[in-house]
């Protein structure tokens, strides 16, 4: 066979069976991942959910064009992980830096749409609208129906079927209701009242003239009570005959009366029940500083923090180092024993790990307690007072870091040379002098990155905080909004938005969320300097 | 620190022998510290009795008391079948008479009841053997396996499925992606790079409340990916864990010298082949400890888990032992403890046996602790 040129192996791999295959395989996974999206966009925006609709288009386009253009063919094999990270990593940012101003929380959980949509749900009974006696009918297929009695006018009887409403003839007032009547059965007293939790949810009779059970004896005409009215942008509450206003801005007028964002308001300042999502600017962000039951708790959960993450590295790796070092020595039998020992806690996970620590340190029952109190000292209250619960998190989270830099920093000495040691020996150096002068800091270039990544890794240490004592004991000062003393940002915003109990207020966690963000990003860019990570992608491996 | 290589300095002097001692002495200190909580949890997971109050460092020997009528009587009922497990003491065990009066005979240590000695309707004298108790070792295991309430083995059954499809599929997406950014120069990569980086640090418990809304929505049309679904949780973790592992990995992937694949491109081969023939085969060894350490990292999370996850059947371990961690830690600790030495088992085996790969691992980028 002749010998074939470079081209013609290339061409061969580019339009050959097995490439028409391949491309075949391509164009049938790219129709099935479009007609599932297709279909989500569809549901989405039949469901109103615009920004989930819009999202997923973008992604699904973003795939089709990195499909289909041949020049894009290096994104071809990036694509999967883009369109995930587009749709849970991104799109989930987008949506916290949306939320972070809004009042999204209790209270306001729905789009003002949404809440339209509600209210025009709700019923009452107008003023003069007609009250009846109703006793409960049931067919063979399970269909109620009511037999109503108007009392006031002399017993009229009517029948309200699920579509229909009629007065009944040929009945003399105070008459024995039928057992059967146009098909249906009246039910007994027990049966009635057991049926009538469903009936109740039911509305009979014609759609003009409504009927709907109001209560044990009566049911009457309900009617819409909130009426949206399109060319006022307002909502009429019928009962009350008032007009309820969206709020866009809070403040008080002339007569003194507060008007909040998100509520539909009426001239006498009433509230409806449900309020919207309305954009408040950067009301969450300077809540921050004109708060006080923010304000307080922010700056010190902040302090917080910044000295939970300090003081966590600064213990691991001074702990760490100090058995890395020991652990050097030669001399010392069974070293890799002690080693293999000595990082078993950092094989635990660390919700278990602080589960355990948190009963040894219990003070009533803990096996820590008993040991202090059998040498004569009281134990310390390690979960009700602020200064030795975040002890108790600092020593187990001492516990659970310093494995972690204990290897690192082994392999980090191990990498010295061990000349140097020898000329700074001859220069008649120390034991102190060659630690400070040349192990640490030929320690720290190549251990000093980890360190910033060991302290962003802890300024968001969520389960050790949740793990211990859910951020307790709680703070004072944070009034009816959740806050503890040993809580960090990350979990401060996690209690705002899921604390349960008090309300959820998902605007201002995420407000907390984008500052976290902002921090740790500043922190990641710096230590990606560090790394020297800009030469490390730009040359070519 | 110190250079014994030597091998012609056999003689120490006594200040470096002291010096030796002192350094034993602190690292045997350090591992008491480091290994007094695990001993302390496994006494407690072995503990007959549940409470933390009674519990001792060495757990007591099972023992089987028998139990002795202390006045005359006659027995009514028997409540607790032989057999039986007691899991807190002062369980009823048999109903009898006494004097006339009705008299609930309870348990006075955890264990199981055997040789009920009386049968219903007889009659008993004072000092007569009623039933034995016997405790054992293992009936804390025992009742974190065969309690309803809390099915551990459903939620371990959960941990480990979640665990292992989520790190399956991270580690065949990433490693395509891994290999593009390696191979391939194109416009945008350096800023892509960044920017994932950048986007991973955004970590997905601040997100929550929008991946909370998310998944209800998407859960309405296609239920499988839905809250409280492995499904829905499974596409979170893989999503959040992209970032960093695409870092990963194109560290491993630019390890593998590309006259390789350059080699095999002038033969004809495509990238397709390439990568499954020549890079793929080279750094599976990699690709599979990535795979064991993600693994590791999504059984152990538990906060993404508790959020999403709302029914006690599809719930992971984690989120089942934090119910453990509750108003009645003190009553169930030796159950808690059970369930903590053994949920803990799978972590601790694969950390100490990878320990080497792992600091490798460390070293580019991958946090823990």
């Amino acid at each position: 066979m002749a010998e074939i040129s470079y081209e013609q192996k290339r061409k061969r791999g580019r339009y050959g069976p097995a490439a028409i295959l391949r491309l075949g395989a391509v164009y049938l996974g790219l129709m099935i991942v479009d007609a599932f999206a297709l279909f989500l966009v569809y549901a989405f925006a039949a469901d109103g959910v615009w920004e989930l609709a819009i999202t997923i288009g973008l992604i699904t386009l973003m795939v089709n064009i990195i499909n289909l253009r041949r020049d894009l063919y290096a994104l071809r094999w990036i694509a999967p992980a883009l369109a995930l990270m587009c749709l849970l990593v991104v799109y989930p940012i987008a949506y916290t830096v949306y939320v972070s101003f809004t009042n999204y929380g209790d209270g306001n959980l729905l789009t003002k749409s949404q809440v339209i949509k509600l209210l025009s749900r709700e019923t009452y009974l107008p003023e003069g609208g007609k009250v009846y006696a109703w006793d409960l009918y049931q067919n063979t297929a399970g269909e109620f129906a009511l037999w109503l009695t108007d009392e006031n006018d002399g017993d009229k009887y009517y029948f309200a079927t699920m579509t229909d409403f009629s007065p009944v003839e040929g009945l003399a007032a105070g008459g024995e209701k039928p057992a059967d009547y146009q098909g249906y059965r009246k039910l007994s007293r027990a049966e009635s009242l057991r049926a009538s939790g469903q009936a109740q949810d039911l509305t009979f009779g014609t759609e003009a003239a409504p009927i709907g059970i109001a209560g044990r004896r009566d049911a009457g005409e309900f009617a819409q009570r909130y009426v949206y009215q399109d060319e006022l942008d307002a909502v009429l509450d019928r009962a009350s005959d008032s007009m309820f206003y969206p709020v866009y801005e809070t403040g008080r007028d002339q007569n003194d009366k507060v008007y909040r964002t998100g509520q539909f308001q009426n001239e006498a300042g009433d509230t409806l029940r449900t309020g919207f999502i309305a954009n408040i600017g950067l009301k969450n962000y300077r809540s921050f500083l004109e708060r006080d039951d923010i304000r307080i708790p922010l700056t010190r959960i902040f302090f917080w923090t910044i000295g939970f993450s300090f003081i966590s590295v600064l213990s691991t790796f001074t702990v760490g180092l100090l058995f890395a070092l020991l652990l050097q020595n030669r001399r010392i039998p069974y070293r890799h024993a002690f080693r293999t020992l000595l990082i078993v806690p950092w094989a635990i996970p660390g919700l278990i790990s602080v589960a355990v620590w948190k009963g040894m340190l219990n003070p009533n029952l803990g096996v820590i307690s008993n040991m202090l109190r059998a040498i004569g000292l009281e134990p310390p209250p390690f979960f009700i007072d602020p200064g030795w619960a975040k002890a108790g998190i600092l020593l187990v989270n001492l516990w659970l870091g310093y494995p972690y830099f204990m290897l690192v920093c082994s392999g980090a000495l191990a990498a010295i040379p061990s000349d140097m040691y020898e000329a700074a020996e001859v220069d008649g150096a120390g034991w102190w002098n060659k630690f400070r002068d040349l192990t640490l800091p030929m320690l720290l270039v190549a251990v000093g990155p980890l360190l910033i990544a060991s302290f962003t890794y802890n300024f968001n240490n969520f389960v050790i905080i949740e793990a211990y004592n859910e951020g307790g004991p709680p703070m004072v000062e944070s009034g009816t909004l959740p806050a503890g003393h040993t809580d960090i940002l990350i979990s401060y915003a996690f209690r705002l938005a899921f604390g349960g109990g008090r309300g959820a207020d998902f605007g201002l966690a995420s407000a907390i969320t984008i500052i976290i963000f902002l921090m740790v990003a500043g922190v990641t860019l710096l230590q990606y300097r560090l790394t020297k990570g800009w030469e490390e992608t730009s040359e070519n491996v | 620190m110190s250079r014994d290589n030597h091998e012609k300095r056999k003689h120490y002097r006594p200040a470096e022998n002291l010096q030796l001692a002192a350094q034993i002495l602190i690292l045997l200190a350090a591992v008491v510290f480091a290994l007094f909580p695990i001993v302390w949890v496994i006494s407690a997971a072995l503990n007959p009795s549940q409470s933390m109050s009674s519990q001792t460092v060495i757990p007591p020997l099972p023992e089987t008391r028998t139990i002795v009528a202390e006045a005359p009587g006659k027995l009514l009922r028997i409540v607790s079948l032989a057999g039986a497990r007691v899991e807190r003491s002062a369980e009823m065990i048999l109903l009898v008479e006494i004097e006339g009066e009705e008299k609930e005979l309870r348990a006075p240590k955890n264990g199981y009841v055997d040789n009920i000695r009386v049968a219903v309707g007889e009659t008993f004298q004072s000092g007569d053997a009623l039933y034995d108790i016997r405790s054992s070792y293992l009936i804390n295991v025992d009742t974190l396996l065969n309690t309803e309430r809390k099915p551990f083995l459903r939620w371990m059954f959960n941990s480990v499925v979640i665990a292992s499809v989520s790190s399956i599929i991270v580690v065949l997406i990433t490693a395509f992606s891994a290999y593009s950014f390696s191979r391939f120069r194109f416009a945008g990569r350096r800023n892509l790079l960044v920017l994932i980086l950048l986007v991973q640090v955004f970590p997905n418990l601040l997100s929550m409340v929008a991946i909370f809304l998310m998944l209800q929505q998407i859960g309405q049309h296609i239920p499988f990916f839905g809250l409280n679904t492995a499904g829905g949780l499974i596409l979170v973790y893989v999503g959040g864990a992209m970032g960093i592992n695409i870092w990963l990995m194109k560290g491993f992937f630019d390890s593998v010298p590309r006259d390789i694949d350059e080699s095999a491109m002038v033969d004809g081969a495509n990238h397709w082949q390439v990568y499954w023939r020549l890079i793929f085969p080279l750094v599976r060894p990699v690709l599979v400890v990535v795979g064991i350490l993600s693994f590791v990292g999504i059984y152990n999370e538990f906060v993404l888990a508790r959020v999403l996850l709302r029914d006690k059947d599809s719930w992971t371990l984690m989120v089942g032992l934090w119910q453990f961690i509750s108003a009645t830690f003190g009553q169930d600790w030796g159950v808690f403890a059970a369930g903590a030495v053994i949920g803990a088992l799978p972590s601790l085996i694969i950390y100490l046996s990878l320990q080497d790969q792992i600091v490798g691992g460390l070293t580019q980028g991958a946090v823990k602790g």
